[in-house]
């Protein structure tokens, strides 16, 4: 196991040595990190969180993947998660709806809290977690059902049964998901009828009809042309009206583009949160100056 | 709307204000040396402060357009241009802060001779500020052009005015100090000018693509009516 200690990266390389943050770091009164954790991130506190993230640590088997990551996730707002691949931004998005619960050999450290509900407290059911906490996939998978079957699924499961709620909350679903003018006339039709832009909306809508808090977006977009990611990019500023949207992708325009607040993460530890205008503009950090720029990653 | 053209739509009424704000500035210029009023001075003052904040925002937006939405074709266009127009209203306002500098020291002294051009070549002046903005709203390159077009007017005044008031200074020297606050004030609305004419010169390299600055004397007699480019079509 490798385990990074010790040089503090962070500081190093702060830029004049002035901490450029804008507000104290988002830390635990008295929750000192834990040994073994490495650099100091540069953190900024963020309105209205939703999730909080203290000092998680996961390791694979006996390779660490994340190491002491702290950072607060805001309501209503679009949060992205960039880094080259291997960081562990994806790691860190499965952490939020235990995703990484079904991977053998997994060990978790650290809280996270999602409101007031520690997600990782003994007796905490991750199905039910991950009605709050929707997820949408890099590559579209729609059930090979119906469009209605696909979005009912969920609220189905959940055990709603009333056809005609179920209609309303299909239409409903599929509205916030911008799929409902294209598909409001065969919904009885297969989904894999749908264009591949499509059927990422209508995983978007499918995980909207749980009525989740959070939408987690794996590399939404990667597999679509440019036309569909421009949809889909348009349709997380009217989503985020309502949810907490956390995203990761290695497009970092993308990010600049989407997001209100970025965390760049490397070899597993969180090295900068910020502001995205801020990130994208003046980072507080050398080392994400150069990766958002392309000079390394 | 696209979120891209909703933050368009905001750095442009910025400027729209920037431009309304200083060419209220020039015209309160004017009325201070008109109705001999040096109190109008203090309201000149904190519109600039207006301008100058308005600037720094513009640029500010517009950096975070370049680095967040990766603007291409006419849309970077708008971006740089958006942040060079700011900077021309900013001087406008410099200029407006000039003229009343100049309308204090008149003050001081009893008028030396009625106005005629003056207020003309003001309102020349102020109108191509706003023509300038207008055009850069409506993608109007004529309206542009014509904005170019007047600007050998206003240098025909500068210069009538300044062979006007030589006649005084040769004649009475003791009225030299106040026909060169005179002179300065015709320099400074003549800048006004060329900064308005600047702006056109960028509405039309938005539109267009075409950069006509410093030798547009060439291209303005045959700057072909507006064209739309391929995005304004759709808007």
């Amino acid at each position: 196991m490798v385990m990074i200690q010790g040089a503090p990266v962070a500081d190093a390389t702060r830029a004049g040595g002035r901490a450029v943050t804008d507000a104290p770091r988002p830390r635990d009164p008295g929750g000192a990190a834990p040994a073994g954790v490495g650099p100091v991130p540069e953190t900024v506190e963020v309105p209205d969180p939703l999730i909080k993230i203290r000092t998680v640590d996961l390791f694979y088997g006996a390779s660490q993947a994340l190491k002491g990551i702290s950072l607060d996730i805001p309501r209503c707002q679009v949060t992205a998660f960039i880094g080259p691949s291997g960081c562990g931004k994806s790691t860190l998005l499965r952490c939020l709806n235990r995703m990484n619960d079904l991977i053998e050999g997994v060990t978790i450290k650290g809280s996270i809290h999602i409101g007031d509900l520690d997600i990782y407290a003994p007796g905490v059911d991750p199905t039910a977690l991950r009605k709050r906490v929707g997820m949408v996939f890099q590559k579209s998978n729609p059930f090979p059902k119906s469009i209605f079957e696909n979005v009912a699924y969920g609220p189905r499961i959940h055990g709603m049964n009333n056809r005609k709620e179920l209609a309303d909350i299909v239409e409903k679903s599929l509205t916030r998901a911008g799929l409902w003018e294209e598909a409001k006339d065969r919904l009885d039709h297969s989904a894999l009828e749908l264009s591949g832009g499509q059927q990422q909306r209508l995983c978007i809508a499918r995980a909207l009809a749980v009525d989740p808090e959070v939408l987690l977006m794996d590399e939404p977009c990667s597999a679509l042309d440019p036309v569909s990611t421009a949809r889909i990019e348009e349709l997380l500023f009217d989503l985020k009206k309502r949810y907490a949207i956390v995203i990761v992708t290695h497009n970092m325009q993308q990010a600049g583009r989407v997001s209100d607040y970025t965390a760049f993460l490397l070899e597993g530890n969180l090295v900068e949160f910020n502001a995205t205008e801020r990130m994208f503009t003046k980072p507080s950090l050398k080392k994400t100056e150069d990766y958002i720029t392309g000079r390394f990653g | 709307m696209r979120h891209f053209d909703e933050l368009i739509k905001e750095l442009q009424e910025r400027l729209v204000t920037m431009g309304r704000v200083a060419e209220s500035m020039i015209q309160g210029a004017l009325r201070m040396l008109i109705e001999r009023n040096a109190a109008i001075f203090e309201e000149i003052e904190t519109k600039e402060e207006e301008v100058n904040e308005l600037q720094i925002e513009v640029d500010d937006r517009a950096l975070k357009l370049a680095a967040l939405q990766q603007p291409v074709g006419s849309d970077v266009r708008l971006v740089f241009m958006a942040s060079r127009i700011a900077t021309e209203l900013e001087r406008i306002a410099d200029q407006a802060i000039n003229i009343g500098q100049n309308a204090k020291h008149l003050l001081t002294a009893p008028p030396l001779k009625p106005f005629v051009d003056i207020p003309i070549m003001s309102e020349i002046c102020q109108r191509m500020v706003r023509e300038s903005l207008e055009a850069f709203i409506r993608r109007d390159v004529e309206l542009a052009g014509q904005v170019l077009a007047e600007e050998d007017r206003v240098d025909a005044f500068r210069d009538q005015i300044f062979r006007e008031l030589l006649t005084y200074m040769m004649a009475d020297p003791a009225t030299i100090p106040r026909a060169m606050s005179l002179i300065l004030i015709s320099r400074n609305l003549e800048r006004v000018g060329d900064h308005a004419t600047n702006i056109a010169e960028e509405v039309i390299y938005l539109v267009q693509g075409r950069d006509v600055r410093h030798r547009h004397e060439i291209e303005t007699r045959s700057i072909p009516a507006a064209k739309p480019g391929p995005r304004d079509s759709g808007r």
